[in-house]
């Protein structure tokens, strides 16, 4: 690892200057990405500034038919969260699939989707259920929040202060895990929005994506039978030592049927 | 370098250190504890698990600065003297180790579920030890001695 320099903010308007007056800084948060990039010198900041000590960045809390979940609250929190499971018991179950115990007690939902790794789980859950991200200036719905791989709509300096859910009638994440990393090799979030339906795809493809033709079919008839037949295009999708494009491919739609027959 | 005060298993403790010293480098190397283990190095094998304001977390995957303020928990914390914590006791009892080295990352992963579930089934147990590899045992005796180990942490 490189050396850098630290910062630890007391609030978030310090961590924004701070950011700003930084050649090269970067934020963290849970560390869980971000430590490991740091010792293999895929990343090296020159200042490090050091989320934890920001006021006000965790929390769960619910209003009307929202569900917000703060920045910097940890996967194990949302993972046994009362709220959580009242509210949307599939946004629990996302949170408990991730990584092992030590990661669940570290990383941070604000982390992980502003890192949006194409395998991580919360980006589906985002877009699966509609969520808006706040930020310390602005508020993006998650259908404009992840723009590719390793990508989202985050400017520099800017940072995610909470994420916003609204509370769907039913959903579930049904996820196919690399069984020794346990992220996505494939994961659909399906979601039965107040107005939509909702299907989101994490680990298939360079970043979380919707299948509009299966929302379509499954608007019409919400049964497994209903998208039974569809194949997913494997253009595009990732390929590696652990699964091939087509066989991703074919696991969007064996998830997604697994996902709305666990729902009816 | 900057300076981190924490209370390491149970006394207040300072150190002037690099901001990219991990925290089982601070551990190791500066207080000399050395039952904390360096494994994989990459956050997956879990011998460096300690806990960090009572929950288990990954040392080689938190900087030491990040400590600053905390309570840090390690082996050495556990046993009485001579005597034995009831689930180092079991990892004895139930030949829940071979060579060892896992075992300290294993112990201190265990207690930080029994803290939240006394009563973990065999396949509480399983699902929790995700984040812990061992190479010698195959994992039988290490869920049966953590098993043991609730139970004989209630008496």
């Amino acid at each position: 690892m490189y050396d850098f320099s630290y910062k630890r903010p007391t609030s978030l308007s310090d961590a924004a200057e701070m950011s700003e007056q930084a050649e090269d800084g970067s934020f963290l948060a849970g560390g869980m990405t971000l430590i490991p990039a740091l010792k293999l010198r895929l990343a090296s900041p020159s200042i490090l500034i050091d989320l934890g000590g920001v006021q006000d960045l965790t929390g769960i809390s619910q209003e009307n038919n929202t569900l917000t979940v703060r920045a910097m609250t940890k996967h194990a929190d949302v993972a046994v969260s009362s709220e959580v499971k009242n509210a949307i018991p599939a946004l629990s179950e996302v949170a408990e699939s991730i990584g092992d115990p030590q990661v669940r007690n570290r990383g941070t939902i604000g982390g992980s989707i502003s890192n949006a790794d194409p395998a991580a789980d919360y980006p589906a859950a985002l877009l699966g259920l509609g969520a808006t991200v706040e930020t310390n200036s602005r508020t993006i719905g998650s259908d404009d929040f992840f723009t590719g791989l390793f990508g989202t709509a985050l400017n520099a300096n800017e940072l995610v202060v909470a994420v916003h859910f609204p509370i769907p009638k039913r959903a579930v994440y049904m996820k196919f895990p690399n069984p020794a990393s346990r992220y996505a090799i494939v994961g659909v979030m399906v979601a039965e929005c107040s107005d939509e339906i909702r299907v989101a795809v994490t680990g298939a493809g360079p970043s979380v994506f919707r299948v509009f033709e299966m929302e379509e079919a499954l608007q019409k008839n919400f049964s497994p039978n209903s998208i039974q037949d569809m194949i997913v295009s494997a253009d595009g999708l990732n390929e590696d030592m652990h699964a091939s494009a087509d066989y991703r491919a074919h696991l969007i739609t064996v998830m997604a049927k697994r996902a709305v027959a666990k729902l009816i | 370098m900057i300076p981190v005060t924490l209370t390491l298993n149970g006394k207040v403790v300072s150190a002037d250190i690099e901001p990219r010293t991990l925290l089982v480098q601070l551990i190791r190397d500066h207080f000399h504890l050395t039952g904390t283990h360096v494994g994989c190095d990459t956050s997956q094998c879990g011998a460096c698990v300690v806990h960090v304001d009572g929950v288990s977390v990954k040392s080689c995957t938190m900087l030491a600065v990040q400590v600053d303020g905390a309570k840090v928990q390690t082996i050495e914390s556990l046993a009485d003297k001579e005597r034995l914590h009831p689930m180092q006791q079991a990892f004895k009892d139930h030949h829940g180790l071979q060579c060892g080295f896992c075992t300290p990352g294993i112990i201190m992963s265990a207690l930080n579920l029994i803290a939240k579930n006394p009563n973990p089934s065999e396949s509480d147990i399983r699902d929790w030890l995700e984040g812990n590899l061992c190479r010698c045992t195959g994992y039988h005796n290490i869920v049966k001695a953590i098993s043991a180990g609730a139970e004989a942490m209630k008496s």
